[in-house]
């Protein structure tokens, strides 16, 4: 057996006096992962911590090596922010800021760009300033912009969450495209549906610790935690 | 690099480029630095001989006018070429000091008391002493430009000389405003006060208000300016044979003559008497 | 209520005098103005942007430093780069004092602290919403700044035009190190303090609702231009 892509050991984040993580010990393989758990039970921090924009009180990261080098990871947030210029130009500013990339001609990172945004649907807005585009067209953007960065992981935070049902559907067919082409996906949602259609497991979180990690089936059929009962039955959102 | 960005870039540097170079543009040109003093300039002498001058000497001569004392203080720091200022023990300390090697005269216009034309301190006369004495006395408004001007220096000497200790009886009704002839002008007019004032800029001063000439004619309110050349053994830097030809060109007869001609209202301002 | 209607009625007849010696000074007041609005954007804006963004030792000082300059009196700015730029001061050989350069060096120290500390504000407030954004893409702090100063250009339209605005209405500092001397560094706000010592307090206000007008003219422009911009750029 492989080795996981990503491990977390004994994991612990405070800030403010709050024990966010909790002491998470957890192994992920590649694929698709949906983190889900109350609010304020630790999904979003725990994204960041595997991202490395927050930095544990201890505990350790360890993602695994891809051709020996370690893997790219790209991250879009329930909120995406978007530069004050064109979309296209959104997609390249991420282009010109990766290790990977930006050393590329530039008419090159154009291309991508555009391939990027053709992608996501939204070839024929690549022009319009980032920030008058509907929101749902905005995180089509910075999905186009993390995709563009043809990373390995692509670490997602709610990224439905703030979208009305037809954007949501529009996003969600993005992400499954993204997924279908290999890279593998880290999602925090509160959206049982979407985690229901995309993920291969679920990893459970409350009050900061792990209650459970299933594969998907498994978890809506019959969750092994009370927590993830009780989340399933509605009795905590 | 989006296009925007660098349209605003090149236009922002081309725009500080633009106005440096048309600032120092003004520089190329010949010119002499003239200390003088507020008196002079608001006078509005300076604006009628200056471009007969220039015209004729194709120098320009760009005069910083301040009171007496900072002038004088310029000189010491360098900053001046000439000076052109009136407060004879003033100028006398600065020969003495060594920054400057010779003091001509140049013209001489006379110090007036103003005052309310109600004259509340019945000070009005010819003997400018007589004058301070009742103002005093009454305890009536008076204003003091206090800017160590020639005109404060002069105004400290006749309180001195008329045997009124300022420190004694200085109370509300003394106003230092610290603020240069002009701005005390306008302070007396506003409290209907008075004040020594140079005849020069009483006579340019337009809000005059209630206030009239109370005395005049006193020679004790004699009031002469003198002109020095910097001396550049001090200040290498003095500007010797330009700073020297406008002294030069003051005194001589068309100089006087040019002087003699400055008038407001049909009344001359100031009277050349340099020595030939 | 004469001497309203005497200054407005100067204030018009000047305006439309074509005395060239009158605009020679309103152009001097611009160009000196612009000039040092120019430098110090650039200055103040980089710094504004690093004390935002940045994280170094000294910091906290540095804002309270910025935030306390911002109200530093004209004239005491005057004063200290006049002692500087004095024959006898350090600079003095530069023979830059009663120079438009001079007056562009004053204008500049004074305004430059205040461009810093406005554009801190702005930038921090910005980075709160980017900050996770940028970082994810892997932008150093270096990079976050300039980003962050392009894409907040519209705001900080405001924060430059606070320096001009201030950079032209400042008499003490230019009086002092320009020497308002006729035809070199007599700009708008010294020409106004000379006309008040000559108790001509029309021409003084006629002056005065013209200096007001420019600057009332150049922020409705600016507005404009930022109106336009959020319409267009979100």
């Amino acid at each position: 057996m492989a080795e996981p892509m990503l491990q977390l050991r004994d994991l612990v984040f405070e800030g403010r006096g709050h024990r966010a993580i909790d002491g998470v010990t957890l192994a992920l393989d590649a694929g698709r992962t949906a983190i889900l758990g109350a609010n304020g039970a630790g999904k979003s921090v725990l994204l960041r911590l595997m991202h490395g924009l927050l930095m544990p009180s201890s505990g350790e990261v360890q993602w695994t090596g891809i051709d020996g080098r370690a893997p790219r990871l790209a991250m879009v947030f329930q909120k995406p922010v978007l530069l004050r210029r064109s979309a296209l130009d959104n997609v390249i500013y991420g282009l010109q800021l990766s290790p990977a990339q930006r050393a590329e001609p530039a008419a090159r990172l154009r291309e991508r760009a555009l391939a990027a945004l053709a992608r996501v649907d939204l070839a024929h807005l690549a022009q319009r300033p980032g920030r008058v585009l509907s929101g749902g067209e905005q995180q089509r953007v910075a999905l186009a912009r993390a995709w563009a960065l043809e990373p390995d992981v692509l670490l997602l935070d709610e990224p439905t969450a703030s979208l009305d049902p037809a954007a949501m559907r529009a996003v969600e067919a993005v992400i499954l495209e993204i997924a279908a082409g290999g890279t593998s996906i880290v999602m925090t949602t509160h959206h049982r549906g979407l985690a229901r259609r995309f993920a291969d497991s679920v990893v459970f979180l409350d009050a900061g610790r792990v209650a459970e990690h299933t594969p998907v089936n498994e978890f809506f059929a019959q969750p092994r935690s009370g927590g993830g009962h009780a989340y399933l039955e509605g009795e905590i959102a | 690099m989006n296009l925007n960005r660098r349209v605003f870039i090149a236009g922002a540097a081309l725009l500080a480029a633009c106005t440096a170079c048309g600032l120092s543009a003004q520089a190329q040109e010949k010119f002499i630095t003239v200390a003088s003093t507020t008196s002079t300039e608001q006078s509005g002498l300076f604006g009628y001989l200056l471009p007969i001058y220039e015209k004729k000497s194709g120098v320009k001569v760009r005069v910083v006018a301040v009171g007496t004392g900072q002038a004088l203080d310029m000189g010491r720091r360098g900053d001046a070429d000439v000076e052109f200022v009136h407060d004879r023990p003033a100028e006398e300390k600065f020969l003495a000091e060594g920054f400057a090697t010779k003091r001509q005269d140049v013209m001489y216009n006379d110090f007036i008391l103003v005052g309310p034309k109600s004259d509340p301190a019945k000070a009005q006369g010819k003997d400018i002493l007589e004058g301070l004495k009742k103002v005093a006395a009454a305890k009536a408004p008076f204003v003091s430009s206090g800017d160590r001007s020639g005109t404060h220096a002069a105004e400290l000497r006749y309180w001195k000389d008329a045997g009124v200790n300022l420190d004694a009886v200085r109370g509300p009704w003394y106003r230092d405003t610290g603020s240069g002839m002009g701005p005390a002008l306008n302070t007396a007019a506003s409290m209907d006060a008075y004040i020594l004032a140079d005849r020069g800029t009483w006579l340019s001063f337009k809000n005059r208000g209630n206030l009239q000439i109370v005395v005049e004619g006193d020679t004790k309110l004699f009031n002469q300016y003198g002109v020095m050349l910097v001396n550049p053994a001090r200040h290498p830097h003095v500007k010797v044979d330009l700073g020297q030809a406008f002294i030069d060109w003051l005194v001589s007869p068309e100089g006087q003559q040019v002087i003699a001609g400055y008038k407001i209202g049909g009344q001359q301002l100031f009277f050349p008497n340099a020595k030939p | 209520m004469n001497w309203i209607a005497a200054s407005l009625a100067d204030a018009a007849r000047l305006a439309f005098s074509l005395d060239p010696r009158l605009y020679a000074i309103i152009g001097l007041s611009l160009a000196v103005s612009l000039a040092s609005v120019t430098f110090a954007s650039i200055a103040g804006g980089l710094i504004g942007a690093a004390v935002a963004v940045g994280r170094f030792p000294g910091r906290r000082v540095l804002i309270v430093l910025l935030n306390a300059a911002m109200g530093l009196p004209p004239v005491v700015v005057g004063l200290v780069v006049y002692l500087m730029l004095s024959r006898a001061g350090p600079l003095g050989a530069a023979g830059l004092l009663f120079t438009p350069q001079a007056m562009v060096i004053a204008q500049f120290v004074l305004i430059t602290p205040l461009i810093a500390a406005l554009t801190r504000q702005v930038i921090e407030d910005a980075w709160r919403e980017y900050e996770e954004q940028l970082r994810s893409l892997g932008a150093r702090a270096w990079q976050a700044a300039l980003t962050l100063l392009w894409d907040t250009r519209f705001s900080l339209l405001t924060v430059v035009l606070a320096g001009l605005g201030r950079a032209m209405a400042e008499v003490g500092a230019v009086m002092i190190v320009g020497g308002n001397i006729d035809g070199v560094t007599r700009v708008m706000t010294t020409t106004i303090a000379l006309e008040t010592s000559k108790g001509d307090l029309p021409l003084a206000v006629g002056l005065g609702v013209i200096l007001v007008l420019i600057v009332l003219l150049l922020n409705a422009a600016a507005y404009g231009v930022r109106e336009w911009a959020v319409r267009r750029h979100g």
